[in-house]
């Protein structure tokens, strides 16, 4: 096998310094009814060569050169070519988490501008070192807010993504952590803030909300806030699309913001490896989950990082940690920081620009459903959504989300997404096929 | 004699906001080929926001720069040996990483239609068959991001199979020499943690598990071969113990790289265990991740495996989302799928045969080290040890120097330092695990420079406690950064 650095003769004379002359002997203190006693049922190794062919032939099974029209928490992006030469140098790719400050001061400088530039995008005075992806850092903010103000209840708006919503709900389920939605106007798409002051009681601890929402909609933050706080709870604003950040007001009137930054150079693959974050306000963050970088001083008095607060960590607090995370997605948040000191603040901006255009370019030729600002995507009521799909997919187009899997009342639209990397002329298609496949009463331009 | 390792320049750099000047740029946008819009028109003026302060302005060179000299004070994998205990710090296969960028995987939309994901869902529906396999179970999720995350789910799959029977019960039995993330676990799930002290010989009691265990155990969650490195020898007793009384049995897997052919851990009583993918099957840590922390079980725990489930119809893969006893998502979409395809190399480059030739050497070389460095670290447990060993300072503190100045002073040998401290139940822990990717040349310069730090321990003990010497930086002041935290740049 290529990768056992060892030769037959070393391996022999390793056994004779253990006392041991058959292999099988550093095995004998297992109990005989626990081994294994026949090979693995699986083919013998193959060559390099063989590997790439394997997984050039999945490739091929799967669907290639689409123009691609989803977005709905994963967005197709253009990755700068220095994200993968950055992340591909061992030091980064093969080093541990940076416990031994002396050797790890590359890993944590870079999670230390990690954790500074999701403040400067946020507004927030602190920012974890990542946490899984968006989807889970959504029930650890939840769990955040509990412990900050002692109370047990969650409301979650509709338009929070429906599989961060569905996580959220697996957690909760076993800790008396009751959850509770509230709708979004059908006309505007945005919060349906009565829903939400109507549900609103003394013993909600965390009003979660998503900005752009599910739909793309630039939402309502500031009245959420303002609902929130009236009560005692906090505001946990939600965003899936980081890119959005560029030019959208930050949620500074949040108290916890959880989000996912795949569109920071992190490729779609199929669903993961992503990096979500918390960040919050200082008074909060002794009741962060995750790995913190902090600054310090080396003994010659030279500036040095290392991990911190590690007291609220579960190595540390084991069952009365606030979380149990360890691993957490380290690589992934280096591609999203290279991907921000690549862009940079002019960068952001302008790549937020061109997806605000694009998107308001398909949008101009065919009627958004809801009214409310959107940033890259939006919502369009098209009438038989899967022979719509199918018509594009004929064009080597991947349409739209259909969305009545998450809302049975929208099971008549899609969710659009366009980006800097989508085609005007892949749009005039899309926009063609939709006009044509609907009665002219349901899509006017 | 330190021979791994000669000092060299290493390049100073400030932080990236620190090099900033305005205007300047590492990047270049394509024309826009759709007309301008005017944002404050689009989003409504109070939407947008004003420019992102601080925020880098940097040219390309002064980018790549700047990463690449921050890279440079990091020790890696490889540069040398890594023998961090219970991290499995093997060699990262470069085909990995290639292959994980493939494009039409690593561009595979999660919303894309099933019949353009084929080959996505067949390169999981493979890897869950090969780790059904290896860990003797019946069926896998791959969802769970890392091995806590994995904890949880298996942790509530127990729950829901309990509850389905009556009574979810109270309490989780941990061994007190059981990683932090089990009880966190545990405590997230809802469930009470109870540790139970291991035996004389560091492995479970069994006579006094069988006292424990009653109506309110769910689960025993055990690491196996446990943190010691050794097998826990009653653990079909143990099992036995805990299905008489309607309670399960969770194992950790993290320490797998032992047994990976050798035995599987469905034969000896587990009914439910996690992976680590970024262990055992050698996906990078990336300076802390990304991970995966797939979960296999037993039959009767299927049914409530998280949904969607990947599922042939015919010809075809789809996704089953109709899963009524499911205990839910654990995450968005399906899994850390890049994370997968690296581990399904790492098996296709093994295969069977090559997977157990992996666990023999990654066992040879503990015991190796254990054989060479008895005379000379105290040994706290005397079982045979499997993937890794655990040593205390016992010896070496008499003299005023602990484990902690022993793993600092090995960096001045060239090595990254064992796991320090952990497990718990020995004092001043010194947890070795070499794996199987380390020759026998890098292995004697570590037992080497092992042996040199003991000596140096007698002779001249101020130089282990003041180390390291010769990093570009010297012991960080931890504590400072606890009490002051400063978890962000500001300008001055
Ligand atoms: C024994 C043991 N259990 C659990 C874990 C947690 O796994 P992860 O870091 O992937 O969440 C680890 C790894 O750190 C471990 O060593």
């Amino acid at each position: 096998m290529r990768y056992l650095p060892k030769s037959d003769f070393e391996r022999r004379e390793m056994l004779g310094a253990c006392g041991v002359s058959q292999p099988e002997e550093l095995f004998a203190h297992l109990p005989e009814a626990a081994r294994l006693g026949r090979p693995l049922n699986l083919a013998p190794g193959i060559s390099e060569y063989e590997i790439v062919q394997y997984f050039r032939d999945r490739a091929a099974e799967n669907g290639n050169g689409f123009a691609c029209f989803l977005g709905a928490g994963v967005y197709n992006h253009y990755r700068p070519v220095l994200v993968d030469t950055v992340v591909s140098r061992g030091e980064f790719l093969t080093s541990y988490t940076p416990y031994q400050a002396e050797i790890a001061q590359g890993t944590l400088t870079t999670i230390f501008e990690f954790q500074t530039m999701i403040c400067q995008l946020t507004g927030m005075d602190v920012a974890n070192a990542s946490m899984y992806d968006g989807s889970t850092a959504v029930p650890e903010a939840a769990m955040m807010a509990v412990r900050a103000t002692g109370k047990g209840r969650v409301l979650v708006a509709r338009s929070v993504h429906p599989e961060y919503r569905e996580v959220l709900l697996t957690y909760a389920k076993n800790q008396g952590m009751p959850v509770e939605e509230f709708g979004y106007d059908p006309e505007t798409g945005t919060l349906d803030l009565e829903d939400l002051e109507r549900k609103m009681d003394d013993f909600t601890a965390a009003v979660i909300v998503q900005t752009p929402n599910f739909f793309g909609i630039a939402d309502q933050v500031k009245e959420a806030a303002r609902i929130a706080h009236g009560r005692g709870a906090l505001l946990v604003v939600v965003f899936t699309e980081a890119v959005s950040l560029g030019i959208l007001e930050p949620p500074a009137e949040a108290d916890i913001v959880a989000g996912e930054l795949q569109s920071f150079a992190i490729s779609p693959s199929y669903g993961g490896p992503y990096a979500g974050i918390i960040a919050t306000r200082e008074k909060y963050i002794r009741q962060m989950p995750g790995r913190l970088v902090g600054q310090s001083v080396d003994s010659r008095g030279n500036r040095a990082f290392c991990l911190t607060l590690a007291t609220r960590e579960q190595h540390i607090r084991r069952e009365k940690a606030t979380s149990n995370i360890c691993t957490n997605q380290a690589l992934i948040a280096l591609m999203a920081t290279v991907f921000m000191t690549v862009y940079g603040k002019q960068g952001l901006r302008e790549l937020a620009e061109q997806n605000l255009a694009k998107a308001h370019y398909l949008a101009g030729k065919v009627k958004p459903r809801f009214s409310g600002p959107f940033f890259n995507e939006f919502v369009v009521k098209v009438g038989a959504v899967e022979d719509l799909n199918k018509q594009l997919l004929k064009k080597k187009i991947i349409g739209g989300l259909p969305l009545g899997r998450f809302y049975p009342e929208l099971a008549d639209s899609v969710l659009l997404c366009a980006t800097e990397m989508t085609r005007r002329a892949d749009m005039d298609v899309v926009a063609d096929t939709i006009l044509r496949a609907a009665t002219p009463t349901e899509v006017t331009a | 004699m330190i021979n791994k390792v000669r000092p060299h320049l290493s390049q100073n750099e400030l932080l990236v906001f620190e090099r900033s000047s305005p205007g300047k740029k590492a990047y270049q946008l394509p024309e826009l080929d759709v007309p301008a819009v005017d944002a404050a028109e689009a989003l409504g003026a109070a939407n947008v926001r004003a420019e992102i302060e601080g925020f880098p302005e940097i040219s390309e060179v002064e980018a790549i720069r700047h990463f690449t000299r921050l890279s440079t004070w990091n020790y890696a994998i490889d540069y040398g040996m890594y023998p961090l205990g219970s991290c499995t710090m093997k060699y990262n296969p470069r085909i990995n990483e290639v292959v994980a960028r493939t494009e039409a995987l690593a561009w595979a939309h999660p919303y894309q239609p099933a019949a353009l994901a084929q080959g996505s869902m067949a390169v999981m529906a493979q890897l869950e068959a090969a780790l059904a396999e290896i860990t003797g179970m019946d069926a896998v999720t791959l969802q769970p991001a890392a091995g806590a995350h994995g904890e949880l789910t298996g942790i509530l799959l127990i729950r829901a199979l309990l509850e389905k029977r009556g009574n979810p019960r109270k309490k989780i039995l941990i061994p007190d020499s059981a990683h932090g993330t089990n009880p966190a676990t545990a405590a997230i799930a809802g469930y009470a943690v109870q540790n139970i002290p291991s035996s004389a010989t560091g492995v479970l009691d069994v006579s006094a598990l069988a006292q424990i265990v009653d109506k309110d155990v769910a689960a025993l969650m055990v690491t196996n071969p446990n943190t010691l490195g050794v097998f826990e020898e009653n653990i079909i007793q143990a099992a036995e113990i805990l299905h008489k009384k309607g309670a399960m049995l969770y194992m950790d897997g993290a320490n797998m790289n032992a047994l990976v052919g050798i035995a599987r851990p469905g034969d000896f009583g587990v009914d439910v265990m996690h992976l680590n993918l970024h262990k055992t099957f050698s996906t990078p840590h990336g300076g802390g991740g990304p991970g995966a922390g797939p979960v296999a079980v037993k039959k009767v725990l299927e049914p409530f495996l998280p949904a969607p489930r990947l599922k042939r119809t015919g010809k075809k893969w789809a996704w089953d989302y109709n899963r009524k006893r499911s205990i839910g998502r654990v995450k968005a979409y399906y899994g850390n799928f890049g994370v997968l395809v690296r581990a399904l190399a790492y098996i296709l480059a093994h295969g069977g045969p090559g997977l157990r030739n992996a666990t023999v050497d990654a066992v040879l070389n503990a015991v190796y080290i254990r054989k060479r460095l008895e005379a000379y670290y105290d040994l706290p447990y005397s079982q045979a040890n499997m993937h890794e060993v655990v040593f205390s300072d016992h010896r070496q503190a008499k003299l005023g120097v602990h484990t902690g100045d022993i793993a600092k002073r090995l960096i001045d040998y060239g090595f990254h330092p064992y796991t320090v401290s952990f497990p718990l139940i020995v004092h001043g822990a010194l947890m070795i695990e070499p794996t199987e990717t380390e020759g026998k040349h890098e292995i004697d310069q570590f037992i080497e420079a092992m042996i040199s730090i003991a000596q140096e321990i007698e002779t001249d003990p101020q130089l282990v406690k003041t180390a390291p010497h010769g990093t570009r930086t010297s012991r960080v002041d931890e504590v400072t950064a606890a009490r002051k935290p400063v978890l962000r740049w500001k300008p001055a």
